[in-house]
């Protein structure tokens, strides 16, 4: 179990340099191979004021003049070392990690990710809890109910749910309960759980219910697809063969083996999610990750968006680890092979 | 859930005159049907089966593959329950208790405790994600009132019963990392943790190597003779039955064809189906330039079982009785001889006289 559990974060870390090349190699090698200068980049870093000596200091100053891997080797250290930026006389330390210096707004990337991930990891937490026992739970009746009422009625929701974008749903839970019966009279607006757990909650739940609803709709899917299957396995029959009562065959033998495909899948949607939740947080007005890395698109901001990129990548990929994890747990058939 | 009714005076078959769960019989089985109710029709899984078993004996049940042994099976432990689409009828004795008409939680309680089964894939039959020793004290904590270290112990000793070694070792391990023998011996050991007086075994050697088939039918003989069980065999090697069977029944399309003792259905089978199943067997001492003699045909489609008797498709004796009976009227099972039934509309001299003259001989 040690070794499987070495190998895997092995693997991870390694998946995550791969990523960071990757990325890296899209915001600089690419413009490069596209004919751009190496001033015309420098260029973009100035902003507006741009005169040639700025743009060659800044040139200098970023390392665009170097070769490409001795760019990407400093991209590295700097997030484990830190690094120095000069504006003139003054010098800005970003300590480690140090994903760079955002020169349009004068701020160093990592505190402000870090001000975003807690908004975004809310705003996820809350719907995944949601979502997995709405989901889970209509899956399973309705795999057990196979073609009763209630199974069609559960699944028409789902695929309603499935099929509504969370820009339609989401805008018309907002203006329903903020507008029309004004239950969140003040709007829905963020509150840190550090400050008022209460209130956190309270406001979240609107969101929550919105991105859950897509969400549940697909475990629902997904839930009844594998009960239905698992539930005519063997080892059930022999389940029942032995006398268990039924709610132990479906609990305990049927719903155990079924979750497996599940823990796999929310695994990668969760991860995703805390990349940022960008259609959530724009229809509510969160300054989370998502609406953070589009604003930063939109202003052409390299390294903020190098910044956001990484930290998706690196909860993407954190979240799969887990998931190899916990699946090594629950299936021992894993552990070995 | 399915549909519980008890039609009485089967058509096409005379129920023997011995009167359910009297006596020394131990498991009586009296017209059973299971029919399920598909897109694409009725399928007759099982149309009228009757058969009895005594403690201590063991019955062969052969046929097809679709022949309805296993849907049999399932039916006398109450498993059917579990399809919703599932119609059944007849009546099944336990130790004079009726099953079909009773009460489910009382049958899901008689499960595992007083009849318990041991089923064909041992691999897949077991739960991937539990130890050995997991599922075997689930098993036995269902049915007895033992704390779980008690139950752990028990699981060890029926282990070591069933001949896994190192069965204090062995109990923590995964289905998945025993050979498929020992799965068999540990699905063996399950089945019995709690001395049921009834064993149903569907195929327990099809997916084994024939060294450890042996092994396995050994096993469950010495197991049967300690523990007094009655034992049904189910399977389609003709192999095993000849090994273990005190009495045999053929099946052939949802239906009885054959019943009697091993001795009678080997050595003075009544029905051109035993004939073909007989014919079709490989020998050891045979001489290996011979041909075997297969059944032409394939078995019926369950939906639409041929009219008449099942079989007259394939029979090539079809048109010896007259005015093509065969095709229009069920033959019913008739005694031919002491506890020997079968179900067949040639005359009982013209049967005998084709089996010692034209059969007997190139077996």
């Amino acid at each position: 179990m040690a070794a499987y559990f070495i190998r895997r974060v092995f693997g991870a870390v390694l998946l995550l340099l791969i990523v960071s090349a990757v990325t890296f190699a899209i915001f600089f090698l690419v413009p490069r191979l596209a004919g751009q200068t190496m001033d015309q980049l420098a260029a973009q870093y100035v902003g507006k004021d741009a005169n040639p000596d700025s743009v060659a200091a800044v040139k200098k100053n970023l390392g665009l003049d170097q070769p490409l891997y001795i760019q990407y080797w400093d991209f590295i250290r700097q997030i484990v070392v830190g690094a120095d930026y000069q504006f003139g006389p003054e010098t800005t330390r970003c300590d480690a990690p140090c994903f760079g210096y955002s020169f349009r707004r004068h701020v160093e990337v990592w505190p402000q990710i870090v001000a975003r991930v807690p908004i975004t990891f809310s705003l996820a937490i809350g719907a995944a809890v949601i979502w997995l026992v709405s989901g889970v739970a209509t899956g399973v009746v309705s795999a057990l109910k196979r073609g009763s009422f209630l199974d069609r009625f559960f699944m028409s929701v789902a695929l309603a749910g499935v099929s509504l974008p969370i820009f339609f749903t989401g805008m018309l839970a907002l203006t329903t309960l903020t507008v029309q019966w004004p239950i969140w009279s003040d709007g829905i607006n963020y509150v840190p759980f550090t400050e008022n757990p209460g209130e956190w909650a309270w406001n979240l739940l609107v969101p929550w219910c919105s991105l859950a609803f897509l969400y549940s709709a697909l475990y629902a899917r997904l839930t009844r697809a594998g009960m239905l299957e698992t539930m005519g396995e063997d080892f059930i029959r022999t389940a029942r063969a032995k006398g268990l009562k039924e709610s132990q065959v479906i609990g305990k033998h049927g719903l155990r083996a079924a979750l497996t495909p599940i823990v796999t899948i929310f695994g990668m949607d969760f991860g995703l999610l805390l990349g940022g939740a960008v259609i959530t947080e724009t229809v509510f007005s969160f300054d989370g990750m998502g609406k953070y890395a589009i604003k930063s698109v939109q202003d052409n901001d390299l390294p903020i968006v190098m910044g956001v990129t990484l930290t998706a990548a690196f909860f993407i990929v954190f979240c799969n680890l887990l998931v190899d994890l916990v699946y090594a747990a629950i299936d021992p058939r894993v552990r070995y092979s | 859930m399915s549909e519980v009714s008890k039609t009485a005076g089967a058509p096409g078959e005379v129920v023997p005159a011995q009167r359910s769960g009297t006596e020394d019989t131990f498991l009586s089985v009296r017209d059973l049907r299971i029919h399920f109710q598909t897109d694409d029709g009725l399928v007759k899984s099982v149309d009228g089966v009757s058969f009895d078993v005594k403690p201590g004996e063991t019955l062969g049940v052969v046929g097809e593959s679709g022949s309805g042994k296993s849907v049999t099976s399932l039916g006398i432990l109450g498993l059917h329950r579990a399809a919703p689409n599932a119609r059944i009828s007849g009546e099944v004795w336990l130790d004079g208790e009726e099953l079909i008409g009773a009460d489910p939680d009382h049958v899901r309680r008689l499960r595992g405790q007083k009849m318990s089964m041991i089923f064909q894939d041992p691999l897949s039959a077991m739960h991937p994600y539990y130890t050995v020793g997991a599922q075997i004290v689930e098993a036995y904590r269902v049915h007895n009132k033992v704390t779980k270290k008690a139950a752990r112990t028990r699981a060890i000793e029926m282990l070591d019963r069933v001949g896994i070694p190192e069965p204090g070792k062995r109990v923590d391990s995964y289905p998945h990392e025993f050979s498929g023998g020992m799965r068999q011996r540990a699905m063996i050991a399950m089945a019995l943790v709690n001395n049921p007086q009834l064993l149903i075994a569907d195929e327990p050697t099809t997916a084994l190597d024939v060294t450890v088939q042996a092994q396995i039918l050994d096993l469950i003989r010495d197991l049967q003779k300690e523990f007094g069980s009655a034992v049904i065999m189910i399977t389609h090697d003709l192999g095993v039955v000849a090994e273990m069977a005190d009495k045999l029944l053929v099946m052939y399309g949802g239906r009885c064809v054959e019943r009697g003792t091993a001795e009678q259905v080997f050595y003075e089978p009544q029905h051109p189906y035993t004939w073909g199943l007989l014919g079709s067997m490989p020998r050891i001492d045979r001489d290996q330039t011979e041909r075997l003699i297969p059944v032409k045909g394939s078995p019926p489609s369950l939906i639409n079982v041929p009219d008449g008797c099942a079989f007259n498709p394939r029979c090539p004796y079809a048109d010896i009785p007259k005015d093509d009976i065969t095709r229009t009227t069920r033959p019913e099972l008739t005694e031919t001889g002491n506890g020997h039934f079968s179900a067949c509309h040639m005359a009982q001299e013209e049967r005998t006289r084709i089996w010692t003259e034209e059969i007997a001989p190139k077996l």
